[in-house]
């Protein structure tokens, strides 16, 4: 199934680049989760929790498993009713809605299509339960096949399908109805890696083109990265952060945001000093001075971390030039060597590692930097920021 | 050498292990079968045993010869010739058709409650559907005349609670003979039933309920028709048992009804005519291997 599902979705790249109602204090949220509490039994799925989804969003939960993200997209299709607050849908309230009265579809883990039905069946599933005419019903069937390019398997059953076929109609069949919402349940989990990242990039053009809200839940931080208009990173039934994908990762607001998006460096100390829109960090152990240009809603004295991601720390054999250049003297300890990248693992004397990641431009012949070679970590000030929690 | 050698003792343990069950149908079915077959074929005689002819090997080949060209399909033609037996059949086939459906009316709701239990629950209750098999299944359907008698456990019920005035005359009558099969062959029903429904992924119903189909809906278009191939074995596994049973209408049964286990019976024991009701049984059995076929047609469609 390779090929691109439609190639005009390029042609609006702009147009989402300038996209985010949420920084529109006028902009009115399409779904909302007022104060919404979620229990089983005695464990909290989802704790006090509100949240506002824009129309037109391509939205992603993410988070590790049981962290409550499932619990959250199950109550928007009305699986499971929560057990305080409210969700709101385009300024209706969903509470007590059962889930064949809402306006919204989801698009299965397990895909959950009907095995005993074709193709098409299981694409008209939803239109004929409508009550949709026929021949429209005809229509509309051959369109979606033609938007996920099955037209020659209509007639085949789901068990004589390839698993990106399944994918594929699961799609087409959640896509018929023209939802309000489309929610998308780990949609590409059981698809290979390089079949997953094409279809990340269909499902893109194909939300921008129909102009739908999408909410995806994931547990993979590149999918949510590559989909998203803004992310949720969610843990034990809490948001920890909402931003954009760019947001999340350069200003994760916690550790656990920062070491859940990628690979991160985290060097703890106190605030020594605040002035000058300079945050100083002294380091525990080393005593290194870091100065941040950014100050993560600290105050001096207090408690912090700092985090730098690894591509922005530079590895060099000799001491900086400059003094007042952020910088950590350790040995080279490992290197993982990736084709593209290295990364260097650097044991410092307190016993902590750095990691820095070197893109290799040039054909390695021969390390210049090797292990056990006595090295210097720099990183500009606004290379990293410094977190409190 | 020794590669052989293995592989041609595992090609021979191999032929054992399917020789087996063939052996096992040769010994236990076909050889019988053709005893039947033969006997079916011969005619009354005051003899031991009482047709002829006995088929006596020890006369030597020439005089079997003799022998199987006296064999006749009288029988067969005689069995045409009364309403009795046909009648019997016919008689037989319905009340095995009505008591199935009304066992997949009774059934279905049973087997569903079960496999929509908890899970801790479930093994409790298939144990429940089960343990009437602890009790013999004779026991069983005597107990059966204990309540349904006209001075039985029913009636004393019905007329204490002032439900009727006289005592209902269930016993002996055909509506009995329902009890009874519905009763004793509703396990049958259940356990390829709730095997089939405890399998469905209930995220279909999820799927369905989300494209907007209400929750009654979902179980006629969903549901239903993914437990067919249960809703086809248990009906065969109860049908084709109960068109040959005996033991119910023999106890249960009233003197009008009819069911070809009976008139079998009757034909052995009363009538000492062992040719008839051989031919009877074979009739019986090539009745039976349509809608055995039939199953094994749906098996093979479903395991697909």
């Amino acid at each position: 199934m390779a090929g691109k599902l439609l190639t005009a979705g390029k042609s609006l790249g702009p147009i989402r680049r300038a996209f985010a109602p949420w920084n529109d204090p006028a902009a009115k949220p399409f779904i909302q989760f007022q104060n919404v509490t979620k229990t089983f039994g005695d464990f909290t799925a989802v704790d006090d929790l509100s949240l506002n989804i824009y129309e037109r969003e391509f939205f992603a939960l993410l988070g590790p498993s049981g962290c409550g993200k499932t619990t959250l997209m199950r109550m928007i299709a009305g699986f499971e009713e929560p057990t305080s607050g409210h969700v709101m849908l385009d300024g209706q309230d969903l509470v007590g809605v059962p889930p064949y009265r809402r306006p919204t579809n989801m698009m299965f883990q397990s895909y959950a299509l009907f095995p005993h039905m074709n193709v098409w069946d299981n694409i008209a599933f939803g239109l004929k339960q409508d009550g949709m005419p026929k021949p429209d019903i005809a229509t509309r069937v051959d369109e979606m096949l033609a938007l996920v390019k099955l037209e020659k398997f209509a007639k085949r059953k789901p068990h004589q399908l390839s698993g990106g076929q399944k994918q594929r109609v699961a799609l087409a069949r959640s896509l018929a109805k023209k939802p309000k919402v489309l929610l998308l349940d780990e949609p590409l989990g059981a698809l290979d890696k390089k079949l997953r990242e094409e279809t990340q990039f269909e499902l893109i053009d194909l939300q921008v083109k129909l102009g739908m809200t999408f909410v995806i839940v994931t547990h993979d931080q590149e999918e949510a990265m590559t989909v998203a208009d803004r992310i949720a990173v969610m843990d034990q039934g809490k948001i920890v952060q909402i931003a954009t994908p760019a947001e999340i990762y350069e200003q994760p607001n916690s550790r656990y945001v920062a070491d859940f998006i990628g690979d991160i460096n985290l060097l703890e100390g106190h605030i020594s000093s605040t002035e000058g829109g300079v945050t100083t960090l002294d380091c525990d152990g080393t005593g290194a001075k870091v100065q941040v240009s950014q100050d993560g809603g600290a105050k001096l004295g207090d408690h912090a971390w700092f985090a730098v991601r690894p591509e922005k720390v530079a590895i060099s054999l000799s001491p900086p030039a400059d003094p007042s250049v952020n910088a950590v003297t350790g040995e080279v300890w490992d290197i993982a060597y990736l084709g593209d990248v290295s990364i260097y693992h650097v044991r410092l004397a307190t016993g902590a590692t750095v990691k820095a990641t070197i893109t290799n431009t040039t054909r390695l012949v021969e390390r210049p930097i090797t292990w056990d070679d006595k090295v210097w970590l720099t990183w500009s000030r606004d290379g990293g920021v410094v977190l409190t929690r | 050498m020794a590669l052989t050698d293995r592989s041609s003792r595992h090609s021979r343990l191999r032929w054992l292990v399917v020789a087996i069950p063939y052996l096992w149908l040769i010994v236990l079915f076909l050889a019988p079968f053709l005893i039947v077959v033969k006997i079916s074929l011969s005619t009354t005689a005051i003899a031991m045993p009482p047709y002829t002819p006995a088929l006596d090997l020890t006369a030597g080949i020439g005089a079997l010869w003799e022998q199987i060209k006296e064999f006749s399909f009288d029988n067969y033609v005689f069995l045409t010739e009364d309403a009795l037996y046909w009648e019997s059949y016919l008689s037989s086939v319905k009340i095995a058709a009505i008591s199935t459906f009304l066992i997949l009316l009774i059934g279905y709701p049973i087997a569903y409650g079960m496999a929509r239990a908890k899970k801790e629950w479930r093994t409790t209750l298939l144990m429940l559907v089960i343990l009437p098999f602890w009790t013999s299944f004779l026991i069983r359907v005597y107990a059966w005349i204990g309540i349904l008698k006209p001075e039985g456990l029913l009636n004393q019920l019905l007329l204490s609670l002032g439900v009727i005035s006289e005592p209902l005359n269930i016993l002996p009558s055909t509506l009995a003979v329902y009890i009874g099969i519905v009763y004793s062959y509703l396990p049958f029903m259940i356990l390829p039933l709730y095997a089939t429904l405890e399998k469905l992924d209930e995220t279909l119903l999820e799927a369905a309920a989300d494209l907007g189909c209400p929750p009654i809906q979902a179980f006629w278009k969903i549901t239903f028709p993914l437990s067919l191939p249960g809703v086809v074995a248990g009906c065969f596994l109860v049908f084709i048992p109960a068109v040959g049973e005996f033991v119910i209408p023999d106890l249960l049964g009233g003197s009008d009804t009819l069911m070809i286990g009976k008139t079998l019976w009757a034909e052995f024991f009363s009538n000492r005519d062992w040719p008839v009701s051989s031919a009877v049984a074979v009739v019986l059995l090539a009745i039976l291997v349509v809608p055995i076929m039939l199953f094994q047609n749906a098996q093979k469609k479903a395991s697909e």
